[in-house]
This record gives C-alpha cells, structure tokens and sequence, in this order.
C-alpha cells in the first residue's frame, strides 16, 4: 500500500484491458464483445490521462482522452446498427455462428 | 494513509470488480448493468487524476449515451418473451491462460520501468485550458471529429433502418 502514484493507474488500466480483451475473445454475443470493446477503449483512456497528469506534455494526453471518448460514442452508434440488421436478416447475433456473406 | 489513497484504491476496486463481473455473469444485461459501475469506477479515477471536464463527458457519453445504447442493442436482439438473456462463451481456458500471461507481463513491465515523473499543481479546473487546446492545436481533429460524428450518425440510421421501398420493387 505504497504512496498512490503514477504505477497504480496503469497497473488499473492495464487489468481493465486485460478484461476487455477477455471479453472479446470468449463471449459470443456480439453486443457482449462490443462492451469488451469499450472497456478497453477507457482503459487506454485512463492511460491518457494519468500521463498527462504525471508527464510533462500539458493537456495533450485529456486531449486525446476526449478524441477516444467520441470516437468510441461513433464507433458503438455504427456497431450497434450494423448488429442489428444482423439479428434482421440472420436471427442471432452470435460471432461465431453469422458466417454468411448474403442470404 | 491519505484521502487520496483511500478513494483511489475504492474507485480501482469498484472498476475492476465491476469489470470482472461485466466479463463472467452470463445474463447479458446484468452484464450492462455492471459496466455502468465500471464506467463511474473510471470517471472517479479521471476526477483524481484532475481531468475534472474529462470525467463529466465520461459520465454523459458513456453512461448516458453508450450504456443506454447497449441496453437497446441487448433488447432489440432479443425475443422479449426471453427474460433469460443469456451469452454463450467460447475458447474459455486458453482464454483465461492468455489473458492471464498478457496482464501478468503488462504489470511487471508497468511496475519495472523508471517513469519519470513531473511534480506540478494540479489546477482547479481544466475545462479554460482545455478548450484552448482543442481550438489552437487540435482544431483539425476537433473539426473532422464533428464531421465524423455527422457521418456516423447518418450512417448508423441509414444501417439500421428497413428499407420498405426497395423490397417493394424488387
């Protein structure tokens, strides 16, 4: 239980990831692989931020935390409707089993 | 130890159990529901970080827009009749090895590397800086991030919607 630095965050972020990536690869819902997705995408975020509080380069790393966010939001909008029209045209939305390229 | 500590080590707990629970429940939703938790875990962790204007678009975007996304996504994808919104898992073990090997070398490189790091003053806010940073050297990015965003929109309801017209002449 050492003094809280910059060590902690990323040792936080890095689990986050490590999560996110399991996420990804076992589960088969398709919806479940995009929250994978998106805690991976807040944990390179918290890496952004804690680097710009400890580093030396002023608000450049909030900066790019705040692009992540944004593009994560467009990303999840695009997914999600994509997903969709899956579950239209195939009745599941299961990864491993939506191999068709057309009806 | 500090108050700072405190809530760090209360918010890293709160995200990554969260998180652990968001990756093994099998209801689907419960699983959404969990991330919720992960993402205020986070922005808590911004807050500390003294990203202040970073924490409160997490909280809008992701809790109030990316999360309620998702919860449409589970329910649309889904017979309504079916409260057991369950997800099947694949490839579990060499999963579980993988991930446990990646994590364990992203930590001992994290702990075992000299970061240099900067003493300086956090300030009060950062929302005055921040957006003079995002109109002078990002304003490229901040302007194609706008049109992107446009196109996503566009594209995502032109994806999504059904297209009643074009069965009808086929």
């Amino acid at each position: 239980m050492a003094e809280v630095g910059l060590n902690h965050f990323l040792i936080v972020a890095a689990i986050l990831f490590s999560l996110g990536l399991f996420a990804v690869i076992t589960r088969k819902n398709a919806i479940m692989v995009l929250m994978g997705v998106e805690l991976i995408l807040n944990a390179a975020n918290i890496n952004f931020v804690a680097f710009s509080r400890y580093g030396n380069n002023g608000l450049n790393g909030q900066a790019a935390a705040l692009f992540v966010i944004v593009l994560a939001a467009a990303e999840a909008a695009v997914a999600l409707a994509i997903v969709l029209n899956i579950y239209k045209l195939l009745t599941n939305v299961n990864v491993d089993e939506i191999d068709k390229l057309k009806e | 130890m500090s108050l700072f500590s405190i809530f760090f080590y209360l918010f890293a707990l709160i995200t990554v159990v969260s998180a652990l629970f968001v990756v093994s429940v099998k209801n689907v939703v419960h699983s959404a529901f969990y991330l919720l938790f992960t993402f205020f875990g986070v922005a808590g962790l911004y807050v500390l970080l003294g990203a202040d204007f970073i924490a409160v678009t997490q909280i809008m975007v992701y809790i109030g827009g990316i999360l309620i996304l998702l919860l449409f996504g589970v329910m649309l994808t889904n017979k309504i009749t079916n409260i057991e919104i369950k997800s099947g898992t694949v490839n579990i073990f060499p999963a579980i090895v993988l991930v446990g090997v990646l994590m364990g070398a992203l930590v001992s490189v994290i702990t075992r590397t000299n970061w240099k790091v900067v003493q300086k003053v956090i300030p009060n806010t950062t929302i005055n800086s921040l957006g003079k940073v995002l109109i002078t050297d990002y304003v490229l990015i901040f302007e194609l991030l706008a049109i992107l965003l446009l196109v996503a929109l566009i594209g995502a309801t032109s994806i999504a919607r059904t297209n009643n017209t074009n069965k009808e002449e086929v």
